[in-house]
C-alpha cells in the first residue's frame, strides 16, 4: 500500500520521457490500489484485530514495525479515498495551469500520498519523521507552483515545517536517550516507569510543539493561510485536507498510544492546555475568516478553526471527545476537500475568487453552488449532514468534562460559521445579476458548469458527507469506538 | 526506580559540553531564522538548526574509549562474542543518516524556490519582498 505509490512515482517519470498521456492513467491505478488496499485493511483489523508487519522480518523493537490498529486503518482510508477522489479531479486543472509540467505533478501527487501514507502506517517513531519529511517535501514544493505570492508562501512553510519536524525529532531523540527504544508500542511499556523524568516532560514539550506547527494549531498557523491560498487549486485541494489531519493524527497518537493518556492528561496538565489553545484557535479562524473576501483565504481559516475542533477534542481526555475528534478527522477532510474541489472547479472556470464577485454563480454552475451549499451546512453542523454528529460529540465532551466554556466556544463557533457560509450562499444565490456585464442576452444563461472529471469526485464527496452523517452510528460503533484506548 | 542525583553547578557545564555544544548551535540557527531578513540567511540557519540537532543525536552515542562499531571477522572464522559495551552506539548514526539526507533535500528544494523568488522580485531581502507584494 505504501510502496504502490512510490514506486508508480518513479515510473511515472519515466514514462513521462515516451508517452505523456500514460502518466495520468497510471497514476489513477496506483491511488485505486491503495484505496482499495486500505479498505481491506480495514476490514481485517476489523475482523482479526490489529495487523503487525515488520519490515525485512527484523523483530521489533530492532527493526520497524508498521501497525494497523483501529485508528490506522480508519485514518488510511480517509487519506487514500480522498487522495484518489482529488487525483481524478485535478487532470483538468492540471493542464489547464501548468500544460508543460503535468508529468513531474502527477510524480510529486503521489509522492506526497506516498508520505501521509506513511506517516499513517508506520509504528516507529523514527520512520514517522521520515515519512512526514517525504510528505512536507513533496507538500512544499507543489505548493510553490502556484500563483502570484506561492514561492514566497512556500518558502515561509518551509522554514515553519522545518521547525516542526526538527521539534519532532528532537522528541525522538530525547525519547530515545532515555529508554533505548524507537518503536511506539514498546516505547508505551518502557515509558510509565519513567513518569517524573524531566527528559520525558521534555519530549513530550518538544512533541507537542512540533506536532502543532504541522497540524496549523493557534499559535503556530501564520504559514495555512498564505501557503494554501496562493497553491493551485487541485494542490490545495489534496493538501488542504489532508496534511494538516494527519498531523491530528500524529499528536493523538503520541499523546494517547507512546505517552499513556495517564501521562498526557495527569502528570502534565496537557489535556487543559491543549483544549484552551484549541478554543481560542476555533474563535480566532472564525473570527478572521469573517475579515477575508477572497473565497479561498476564508476557507483556509475556517480549515484553522476545524484543526482547533480537532485538537479540542484530543484535548478533552474523555470518550465523548476523543469520538468526536476522530470522528471530525474524517467529517473535516471530506468537508474540506469538497469545498476545495469546488473552489477549484470556479476558478477552473474563469470565475474570480473574491466573495462579491460570485454572484449569478448559482445560474451558471447550479451543480456545484449545490455541493457548496451542503459542504457549508456540514461545517456549520446541521443534521443529518456528517459535521452535526462529531460536533455533537463534541459538545457532548465538553459538558462532560464539565468546561462549560469549552461548549459555549463550540456553539458561538458554529454561529460563526453560519454567518461566514450565509454571506457566500446570499452573494451567489440571491443578489441580482449586473445587466452590463452580459450584454444583454440575461435572459437565459447557459449552464455552464463544471467538466465532468472535476464534477463527479465533488459529487461523490457531498454524498458521502450526507451519508456518512446517517451512518455516524455505525462508524463508531464500529470503528472509532476500539481506537480510543481503554483507559479512558 | 529513578535515583536522582544532584548534580553541583562546575559538574553541569562541564560534565555535560556536548548538551551545551547542541544548544548553542540549535539558538544561533533559531535566530537566523527568525531574526534575519535576508532570505538565504534565514535558509543558513536553518542548516545550522538541523545540523545541531544530528550533533545532538551522535554525541549521545559515544562513549569513552570505546572505538568504531565495526565488527572485525576472518571470513571462516565462527563468530566471536562482541561486548556491546566496548563499541560506540551505532543506531543515533544511522538515524542521523538519514537526517542528513532529509536536510540535504530540504536545502535543494529551499535552493530552487530561492531562485524562484529572485527570478520574480529582483531581491531576497524579506522586507522588500513584503513591501512589493503590497
Amino acid at each position: 500500500m505504501i510502496v504502490t505509490p512510490l514506486f508508480s512515482a518513479f515510473l511515472i517519470i519515466i514514462m513521462g520521457w515516451f508517452k505523456k498521456s500514460l502518466c495520468y492513467p497510471l497514476m489513477i491505478i496506483a491511488l485505486s490500489v491503495s484505496t482499495f488496499s486500505s479498505f481491506a485493511n480495514l476490514e481485517s483489523v476489523l475482523s482479526h484485530g490489529t495487523l503487525h508487519y515488520h519490515l525485512g522480518n527484523w523483530q521489533p523493537p530492532w527493526g520497524i514495525e508498521y501497525v494497523i490498529d483501529h485508528l490506522n486503518a480508519f485514518v488510511c482510508v480517509i487519506v487514500s479515498g480522498i487522495s484518489l477522489l482529488i487525483g481524478i479531479s485535478s487532470k483538468r486543472m492540471v493542464e489547464k495551469e501548468f500544460p508543460e509540467k503535468t508529468v513531474y505533478f502527477y510524480c510529486l501527487f503521489i509522492l506526497q500520498v506516498t508520505g501521509l501514507l506513511g506517516i499513517v502506517v508506520t509504528g516507529d517513531m523514527f520512520n514517522l519523521y521520515v515519512f512526514l519529511e517525504i510528505a512536507s517535501l513533496a507538500g512544499y514544493t507543489l505548493i510553490a507552483i502556484g500563483e502570484d505570492g506561492a514561492p514566497f508562501a512556500s518558502f515561509n512553510y518551509m522554514i515553519y515545517g522545518t521547525i516542526g519536524a526538527c521539534f519532532y525529532l528532537l522528541g525522538v531523540g530525547y525519547l530515545y536517550i532515555v529508554t533505548g527504544s524507537l518503536n511506539m508500542a514498546d516505547l508505551s511499556k518502557i515509558l510509565p516507569s519513567f513518569h517524573n523524568s524531566t527528559v520525558v516532560l521534555i519530549a513530550f514539550a518538544f512533541f507537542a510543539v512540533g506536532v502543532a506547527v504541522k497540524m496549523a494549531l493557534f499559535p503556530l498557523h501564520v504559514w495555512l493561510p498564505d501557503a494554501y491560498t496562493y497553491a493551485p487549486s487541485s494542490v490545495s485541494s489534496l493538501v488542504a485536507p489532508l496534511t494538516t489531519k494527519v498531523g491530528a493524527y500524529v499528536l493523538i497518537r503520541v499523546m494517547y498510544t507512546v505517552f499513556s493518556p495517564s501521562f498526557s492528561l495527569q502528570v502534565i496538565p496537557a489535556g487543559t492546555l491543549l483544549c484552551w489553545v484549541a478554543a481560542v484557535a476555533v474563535l480566532f479562524g472564525c473570527i478572521l475568516a469573517l475579515a477575508q473576501t477572497d473565497l479561498k483565504r476564508m476557507l483556509t481559516y475556517v480549515l484553522i478553526a476545524e484543526m482547533g475542533y480537532i485538537a479540542l477534542g484530543a484535548g478533552l481526555g474523555n470518550r465523548n471527545g476523543l469520538t468526536g475528534a476522530l470522528l471530525h478527522i474524517l467529517n473535516d477532510a471530506l468537508m474540506m476537500a469538497c469545498l476545495f474541489l469546488i473552489i477549484g472547479a470556479i476558478t477552473y472556470k474563469g470565475w474570480p475568487r473574491k466573495i462579491d464577485q460570485l454572484t449569478g454563480l448559482h445560474r451558471k454552475m447550479p451543480v456545484t453552488m449545490a455541493a457548496f451549499v451542503i459542504s457549508g451546512l456540514s461545517v456549520i453542523g446541521i443534521p443529518p449532514t456528517c459535521g452535526f454528529f462529531s460536533k455533537w460529540y463534541l459538545v457532548l465532551g465538553a459538558i462532560d468534562a464539565k468546561q462549560w466554556v469549552l461548549a459555549a466556544v463550540l456553539l458561538i463557533s458554529s454561529l460563526l460559521n453560519a454567518i461566514l457560509f450565509f454571506r457566500v450562499i446570499e452573494k451567489a444565490y440571491f443578489k441580482p445579476v449586473p445587466e452590463d456585464s452580459h450584454g444583454g442576452q440575461d435572459k437565459i444563461m447557459a449552464i455552464d458548469e463544471a467538466p465532468l472529471s472535476m464534477l463527479i469526485p465533488v459529487l461523490l464527496l457531498v454524498g458521502g458527507i450526507l451519508l456518512l452523517g446517517i451512518l455516524s452510528g455505525k462508524i463508531i460503533s464500529k470503528v472509532i469506538q476500539f481506537a480510543i484506548p481503554a483507559s479512558l | 526506580m529513578n535515583k536522582k542525583e544532584s548534580l553541583n553547578r562546575v559538574e553541569i557545564i562541564i560534565g555535560k559540553y556536548n548538551y551545551w555544544a547542541y544548544i548553542l548551535l540549535m539558538m544561533i540557527g533559531f535566530y537566523a531564522m527568525i531574526g534575519k531578513k535576508n532570505l538565504v540567511k534565514k535558509l543558513i540557519g536553518m542548516n545550522i538548526f538541523q545540523t545541531s540537532i544530528i550533533l545532538y543525536f551522535i554525541s549521545t552515542g559515544s562513549k569513552k574509549g570505546a572505538t568504531i562499531p565495526i565488527v572485525e571477522q576472518v571470513p571462516g572464522e565462527a563468530a566471536r562474542a562482541i561486548e556491546a559495551i566496548q563499541y560506540i552506539n551505532p543506531v543515533p548514526h544511522v538515524l542521523m543518516l538519514t537526517a542528513i539526507v532529509v536536510m540535504v533535500s530540504t536545502f535543494g528544494v529551499a535552493l530552487a524556490l530561492l531562485l524562484m523568488i529572485y527570478r520574480k522580485y529582483q531581491t531576497l531581502e524579506e522586507d522588500e519582498i513584503l513591501r512589493l507584494r503590497k
